[in-house]
This record gives structure tokens, C-alpha cells and sequence, in this order.
């Protein structure tokens, strides 16, 4: 890559960071209504959630259908220790959730990737149901089915507007974070674990230790976004532990595509947006959900942003002729 | 001089089959070993013992007068074994610099680094670039590995068991599938790396005009078991392996 592409990318890079942040911190001025912020806050939240999921199915390979359960731990962790200590505790409860699942998916890490394929999926599957079994069950400390209310959030943070831009910065950090680890050579040796793990071997590198780590660090970026939900209407609820809620961030990786950053983030606007939209308009909401989204997975089969690239890329060799540019093309997250 | 890799009575066998029988051979530093023989022979099969893929029933292999058996690859590679396999193993959706980039970046151990993105990883990408101007794939840099042609994605395979900066290289069937003009080239640039990264070789080969080309020593495998080992001419004057082996080849 020569000097001029390096810079181009670089300034593209710019632009895109700056119309992302510009376009979010627009929402409060542009949207008034508390109800249209929650709706921001849920995009942006659930965003990060597919996001951290997505580096571990997408890069590198491990379908889990478990991460709801580090999503709930991050909604409880806030939830609990608000409701049971006050809200002064709010930023230690945060702590305490990034550093329980730091625990817990390390544990359940080395367990999860003993198994591969279809198993660990059932597995993360299993643990996450196991999870939710029990906060369900544990009526009397979790408030069972009823879900925890009224968590409130300490000084500023209990101003919507106040806490919307908090969840805003939270979100792009992380996904930033998250975005520079894809393609660190941590990100490129996660990538070569996907592809040929046999190979990884034979560079003197440990399959299951790479897995192990990109589990731990999905589930803690899971675990904040979990955490910052609990804020955004003031509840939490056990569904967050649900197994529907792991298939949700699939079913928005999959739609987005899998194989580019911004794929699961994109999905998870877009999925957000319509059943806010749809939701609104007709009670068959689920029904019409899923034949949007089926029309969108057939007709984009690489992802709305694979799809999106392709057309730019026809666009773009229409008007330049045969001259082939290949930068945007990258079946991978290779660029 | 002592040798570098050294196979003492090696046996292996899956059920029934005989797979490696009392194998015993040693390669020397600097040599260039041929390793020949039927299909089904247990050429293959003996790399992936060497390499801790499998493991022997009995026997020892010793690399660099240490007992290989019951190591990790992992552990294998590290002390300078590199290897390319018979079907190319590539990253396939990674572009070519990027697929010996990371084996650089294992080399050096910065695969844990999460930061800084790859590219801008100095030390890594020029060690990267450097194996692909010596492979003759320069201009292939920025395309992703499965578009390449066969014999070049060989090639790749090659250069990623050269980012690792191996002591001694195993080749398995370097220009299987390729064309005669491809077979050629790489006969060329086999020699040319292995004088540039000072390598001692162990290749797997059909191609019977390439193994009498640059090997020094040649060992016929037959059913796993050593039929005949000795120099270039040595081996095309045996009368046995001329009757069970090179007689159809030649
Ligand atoms: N994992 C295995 N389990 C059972 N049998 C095996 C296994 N691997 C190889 N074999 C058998 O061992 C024999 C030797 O195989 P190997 O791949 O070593 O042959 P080769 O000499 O490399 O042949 P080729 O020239 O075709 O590559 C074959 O009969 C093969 O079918
Ligand atoms: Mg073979």
C-alpha cells in the first residue's frame, strides 16, 4: 500500500469517526422527547453489545449462543447493587460487573472451548439459560419475573439528556477500542484462527488461549453494554439473560454482515429502528419484523454493509471504467 | 558434525497399517534431503510425526540432539521447525502480506498486542516484504490468498514457515500441481532460499527431474519402510528402487 492510500484511509477513517459522533450527539437536539432518546440509547447500547459479539463470531469463528448471560450480569450488577445499596454505589457496581465477568468468563471460557463447533454453541447456549434459571428462580433477590425498578443514577447521570451523552461516549470508546483490537495483530491472529487454526499452531501459537481471551474480552464489553441498559429506563428485567436476547445480537450481526466491523453495529440501528417503527404502527410487529429482515438477508446476502460496498464498488468501476480498486472489497476485515 | 534432525527407529502404525517401520536416518546441516516414494508410502505421515502432529508408537526424533516426541507443535515450531504442507495452508481471506505478516508477528511474539494495527507494525512488515520479494510475489502483496493460482498460493505456504525463521524447513510436494513452468521457478527459488536463509531442507517430492536436481541425499520410503537412502546417482543406479518405484516415474 502506497503512501497516499495509507493517508486516504487514515483521513477516511477521520470522516467516518467524526459523521458518527457528529450524527449521535445530534440526537438530543434534534429529538426532544424522552421517548426518542430511550430509543437512542437502545440503538447505541445494543449496537456495542453485536459489536463485542461479533469479534468473536465473526473474527474469529466461535458462534456463541450464550453472550446474553454477560449482558444480564452487566444489567444485575448496576440493578442490585442500586437497589439494595443506593445509588452512590453506581460506578463501583460497574467495576464489580466488569470484574464478575472477568471472573466468570474466564471459568466458563475454559470449559466452553474445550468443546468446538456446534457443541460450544450449545454449551454457551446451556450456560446462558442456566444463568437465566436462575435469576428467575431467586425471586426474593432478584425480583424473579418482575425484574428489578426504580434504579436510579447518581448526579448528573439522572438527567436523561446527561445520560444519554454518557452511554453515547461509553459506546464509541468502546466500539473504537474494539475496532483497533480488530485489526491489531491480536485482531489479524483471532482472523487466522477463523480461517486455519491448524496453521496458527504451526506459528508457535495456541489456538485455544487466542479463543480464550477474545471470550473474555467479548464478555466484558457485553457486561458494560448490559450495564448501561439498566440506566436507560431505570429497570432491569431477567429477559436481559434470556436466550432470545443472545439470538438478537446474531440476528443483528447477520443482517449487517459478519464480516465487517460495522456490520453488527449497523444491524443493530437498523433492527432497532424498525421495530420501534413497526412496533408502533401495528400489534403483528413480530410477524413483520421478521419478513423485513428475511427480505433483507436474502436480498444483501453479504450483510447490509457487504451490500452497500458492493454497489459503491459497481459504482465507482462504472465511472472509472475498467480501472479495478480493490481497497473497499476486502472479503475479510483484512484492510 | 553432529545432525541436525535424527530419526532413530521410528515405528508407527493405524490399526492394521504400517505406516513408518523401524525408521532410522539422520540429516545433517546444510543438507538438502529428498524423501521419495509411492503414493501412500508414509511420507506425509512421517512429517506429521516430525512435526508432533501425530505420535509415534515408538522411537525417537531427535532436533538438534532433543527428543522431539510428545511435544506440542507449538512447542516444535518454536525451537526452529518450520513446515509447508502438501495442500497449501494459508489464511484464505487475509491478503498475501498480511498471511506472512502474521507469522512474522508470531515470530517476534507480538500476537498479543492489541493496539497499534498491524500494518504499522515496522519490524514484522518489512521482515514480511522482504519474504515476498525473495518468493517473487511482491506485486501479489495486496491481493487476498485465495485468488492467487495454486502453485503460488505453494509458494505463500512457503513463505509463511520462512517468517518464522526456521532452522530447518519441511517441504511436502513444493511443486505438486503446479505447471512444468512453475515447477521450474520454484526448483530456483527453493535453491536461492535455502542459500539466502541458510536452511537445511527435507522435501517430499514426485517430480523425479527436481529431487535429482538439488537434492545431496535421497531416501526411498515403501510402505513405511526405509527401501534405500544414498546420493542422487546412488539411488537412480539401485537396482531395487529403480524396479519398485522409478521404473514407472522414468
Ligand atoms: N490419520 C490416519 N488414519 C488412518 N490412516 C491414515 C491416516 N493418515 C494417513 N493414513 C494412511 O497412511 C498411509 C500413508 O499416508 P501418507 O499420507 O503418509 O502417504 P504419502 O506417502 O504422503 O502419500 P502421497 O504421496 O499420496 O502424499 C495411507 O495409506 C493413508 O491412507
Ligand atoms: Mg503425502
Amino acid at each position: 500500500m502506497g503512501r497516499s492510500d495509507m493517508k486516504s484511509l487514515c483521513n477516511g477513517n477521520m470522516l467516518g469517526w467524526g459523521a458518527l459522533i457528529l450524527a449521535f450527539a445530534l440526537v438530543p437536539v434534534l429529538m426532544t422527547s424522552q421517548y426518542q432518546l430511550n430509543v437512542a440509547c437502545n440503538v447505541l447500547i445494543w449496537a456495542l453489545f453485536a459489536t463485542s459479539f461479533n469479534m468473536l463470531w465473526g473474527v474469529t469463528g466461535m458462534l456463541s449462543f450464550g453472550q446474553a448471560l454477560y449482558y444480564g450480569v452487566g444489567g444485575y450488577a448496576i440493578g442490585l447493587t442500586v437497589t439494595y445499596l443506593g445509588s452512590q454505589w453506581y460506578f463501583a457496581a460497574f467495576a464489580a460487573g466488569l470484574l464478575f465477568t472477568l471472573v466468570l468468563s474466564f471459568l466458563l471460557g475454559l470449559l466452553v472451548i474445550r468443546v468446538g463447533g456446534v457443541y460450544y454453541t450449545m454449551l454457551t447456549l446451556a450456560f446462558g439459560q442456566l444463568a437465566w434459571q436462575i435469576m428467575f428462580k431467586l425471586y426474593d433477590f432478584t425480583g424473579g419475573d418482575d425484574g428489578l425498578q426504580g434504579i436510579t443514577l447518581p448526579g448528573l447521570l439522572a438527567n436523561k439528556v446527561y445520560y444519554y451523552y454518557f452511554v453515547m461516549i461509553l459506546v464509541l470508546l468502546a466500539v473504537w477500542v474494539l475496532k483497533r483490537m480488530a485489526y491489531s495483530p491480536f485482531g489479524l491472529i483471532l482472523r487466522g484462527v477463523r480461517q486455519n487454526p491448524n496453521r496458527v499452531r504451526f506459528l508457535g501459537r495456541r489456538v485455544r488461549r487466542n479463543q480464550l481471551r477474545v471470550y473474555i474480552v467479548a464478555s466484558l464489553f457485553a457486561t458494560v453494554a448490559g450495564a448501561l441498559m439498566a440506566g436507560v429506563d431505570g429497570s432491569v428485567h431477567t429477559d436481559m439473560f434470556f436466550w432470545t436476547t443472545s439470538g438478537e445480537v446474531i440476528l443483528m450481526s447477520v443482517l449487517g454482515g459478519i464480516s465487517h466491523f460495522f456490520g453488527p453495529f449497523c444491524g443493530a440501528v437498523v433492527i432497532i429502528l424498525i421495530e420501534d417503527i413497526v412496533g408502533a404502527h401495528t400489534e403483528y410487529w413480530s410477524l413483520l419484523i421478521g419478513s423485513i429482515i428475511m427480505v433483507m438477508v436474502i436480498g444483501f446476502p453479504r450483510g447490509l454493509v457487504g451490500g452497500a460496498l458492493d454497489v459503491a464498488a459497481k459504482v465507482r468501476a462504472t465511472l472509472q471504467g475498467a480501472k479495478h480498486d480493490d481497497t473497499t472489497l476486502t472479503a475479510g476485515l483484512g484492510k | 558434525m553432529t545432525p541436525l534432525l535424527q530419526l532413530d527407529s521410528v515405528n508407527k502404525a493405524f490399526g492394521g497399517l504400517k505406516v513408518t517401520q523401524h525408521l532410522s536416518f539422520s540429516v545433517f546441516p546444510g543438507e538438502i534431503a529428498a524423501i521419495i516414494g509411492p503414493n501412500g508410502a508414509g511420507k506425509t505421515t512421517l512429517f506429521n510425526q516430525i512435526t508432533g502432529h501425530l505420535l509415534p508408537d515408538s522411537g525417537r526424533i531427535l532436533f538438534k540432539g532433543e527428543d522431539l516426541v510428545g511435544l506440542t507443535t507449538q512447542a516444535i515450531v518454536k525451537k526452529g521447525l518450520g513446515r509447508a504442507f502438501q495442500v497449501a495452508s494459508i489464511f484464505p481471506e487475509e491478503t498475501v502480506l498480511d498471511n506472512i505478516r502474521l507469522a512474522a508477528l508470531a515470530n517476534l511474539d507480538h500476537t498479543r498486542r492489541f493496539w497499534r494495527p498491524s500494518a504499522e507494525h515496522r519490524q514484522a512488515t518489512e521482515a514480511a516484504v522482504a519474504i515476498l520479494a525473495s518468493l517473487g510475489l511482491e506485486e501479489q502483496g495486496g491481493r487476498l490468498a485465495f485468488e492467487l493460482s495454486h502453485g503460488d498460493q505453494k509458494l505463500l505456504d512457503i513463505g509463511i514457515a520462512l517468517a518464522l525463521q526456521p532452522t530447518l524447513l519441511l517441504l511436502d510436494e513444493p511443486t505438486a500441481g503446479m505447471s512444468p513452468e512453475e515447477r521450474q521457478r520454484t526448483r530456483r527459488l527453493i535453491g536461492e532460499i535455502r542459500r539466502e536463509y541458510d536452511l537445511t531442507l527435507v522435501f517430499i517430492e514426485h517430480d523425479m527431474d527436481m529431487v535429482f536436481d538439488i537434492a545431496h541425499t535421497v531416501r526411498v520410503l515403501q510402505q513405511g519402510a526405509l527401501l534405500a537412502e544414498g546420493t542422487p546417482a546412488e539411488i537412480q543406479s539401485n537396482e531395487e528402487v529403480v524396479k519398485a518405484y522409478l521404473g514407472e516415474e522414468l
